[in-house]
């Protein structure tokens, strides 16, 4: 998948003005509403660098939106984002944080509040043509741009968690293709990153919270 | 298989008796682990989508986000339907087309990026109008199409196609030179003739900066995008008359890439240069 494809070269199909601004929001809006049980009620959206100048005029914000309702980035509803939202009972709210500038230009945090009052936020980045990274998890630094089928594992940093990740995997045949482990500090809470080259079997995830200090695990699916 | 270059591109296509078309179908299903029923059927979405936006404006004008733009394809189709276009059926309907693209993709309606949003006009204007005008085939645009990505993900994987990084040159500059390259084939032309048609747009495209008013996708982007369908056709007609170029399409990339690293950070879709900081441009945008 490394490899350019003569569509990303015609495409991505999307929804306009902008790959980075409008298409590539939408992706990050998507995958982050993918690490929490929805329904969503409530998301706030505080944008960075060139997100937060020109969002509106790249209609960044209603890309955002959009994917947090689950709109892929050629979905023309992305456009009626607002009205859809309110349809929906999801209050939203955008800031703009012009302070930071140790920040990749196009970045934003999304925090996100489902019905049962669970909280989640994640910051991810705009790369260009589309392609996106998402690179904090609740505070936590990590690394994935949901072109593979990911885990995420959220669970306590202890010994035998990581060898418990592989072996559900290895018994629902899947191949890895990269794992890792990332953490507030040393025994305290931990992201373990699990990418896969085909879609993951979404019978893993109950597997996974078998384990005892197992608190949280998300199937991201790839679209590809 | 698989290449790097344009001159690997032009070996296969020998070797093979291939056009540039058959080999980059064949990459795609190689490296994409798929086959070409599937790839074409994706292929045939995109540019059912190009269809669409080349149309809509002219039946219905959009407004742009930003307020630029809007109602300019219905203006130029009018003119031409009057009989008062003064570039001929092709690069009349091809500039039409190309500003159409841009106008739905100014107001948030649906597009094939090609490489990029804001160049998404020039490759389905030039390669529909020419369908249009001489009576081609679903299917041969369909490869022409492989063809322009042929071209483009030389440039994507060789240079870049990033107005931030390399200027309009880049964006629009490659477009153009993917929509002359396509064109060449789509009009009975040798892939020899597509990678020079596709030298000649970055030449004569050369340095253009990236300057969009207020930062948004809209304005001088849509017109550029016009223009740039007037270079493609331009180079697509030299190549087809038997003109060849000095300068191999690789030199060419590279010459392209090495300018754009060299244009200031003000004329790279920083909105501080050029258009974007013209008196009547910053008054109009109201921002910084």
């Amino acid at each position: 998948m490394d490899f350019i494809s003569v569509f990303d070269v015609i495409g991505p199909n999307m929804i306009g003005p902008s790959s980075s601004h409008t298409a590539g929001a939408s992706v990050i809006a998507y995958l982050a509403q993918k690490m929490i049980s929805g329904p969503i009620v409530e998301a706030e959206f505080i944008l960075y660098g060139s997100f937060a100048k020109t969002y509106r005029g790249h209609g960044t914000d209603r890309a955002l939106l959009g994917g947090l309702m689950g709109f892929s980035t050629d979905d023309t509803r992305i456009r009626d984002s607002f009205e859809l939202a309110d349809e929906r009972g999801l209050r939203y709210v955008f800031a703009v944080n012009t302070q930071e500038e140790e920040i990749h230009p196009n970045t934003v945090d999304i925090r996100m509040r489902n019905e049962q009052g669970q909280t989640m936020t994640v910051r991810g980045e705009s790369l260009g043509g589309g392609k996106v990274r998402i690179v904090r998890i609740n505070g936590v630094q990590v690394d994935f741009t949901g072109e593979y089928s990911a885990v995420i594992v959220i669970h306590m940093d202890k010994p035998g968690v990581a060898a418990h990740i592989t072996k559900c995997l290895s018994d629902q045949n899947v191949n890895i293709a990269f794992m890792r482990l990332f953490r507030e500090s040393k025994g305290q809470r931990a992201y373990t990153i699990v990418e896969s080259d085909g879609r993951l079997p979404e019978e893993v995830a109950g597997r996974l919270r078998e384990h005892p200090s197992v608190e949280d695990v998300m199937i991201v699916q790839s679209e590809n | 298989m698989d290449f790097k270059s344009g001159q690997e591109l032009l070996e296969l296509c020998g070797r093979h008796h291939m056009k540039i078309s058959e080999v980059m179908l064949r990459r795609e299903c190689e490296l994409g682990e798929t086959d070409a029923k599937k790839v074409r059927a994706r292929m045939r979405r995109a540019l059912a989508i190009m269809r669409d936006a080349v149309a809509l404006p002219v039946e219905k004008p959009l407004r742009s986000m930003g307020g630029l733009l809007g109602g300019e394809a219905k203006k130029l189709k009018e003119h031409g339907d009057e009989g008062k276009a003064i570039c001929g059926s092709v690069l009349g309907r091809g500039i039409a087309y190309a500003m159409a693209v841009l106008e739905v993709n100014s107001s948030m309606g649906l597009i094939v990026a090609a490489p990029t949003a804001g160049s998404s006009g020039v490759v389905p204007g030039l390669l529909l109008a020419l369908q249009h005008e001489n009576g081609l085939s679903d299917e041969a645009v369909l490869d022409a199409l492989f063809n322009a990505g042929a071209v483009g993900y030389l440039a994507m994987r060789n240079a870049t196609v990033a107005g931030a990084v390399g200027g309009c040159q880049a964006e629009i500059g490659v477009a153009s030179a993917m929509a002359a390259s396509a064109a060449v084939e789509l009009m009975g032309g040798t892939p020899v003739m597509s990678l020079d048609a596709a030298t000649t747009v970055l030449m004569n495209m050369l340095g253009l900066v990236c300057d969009p008013v207020g930062g948004l996708v809209e304005y001088p982007c849509q017109s550029r995008n016009a223009s740039g369908v007037a270079n493609a056709l331009i180079a697509a007609e030299m190549a087809l008359s038997g003109i060849r170029q000095h300068i191999p399409f690789d030199e060419m990339l590279a010459a392209m890439y090495t300018v754009g690293k060299k244009i200031p950070y003000e004329l790279r879709e920083t909105a501080l240069g050029g258009c974007a900081a013209t008196p009547s441009a910053c008054s109009l945008c109201g921002g910084c």
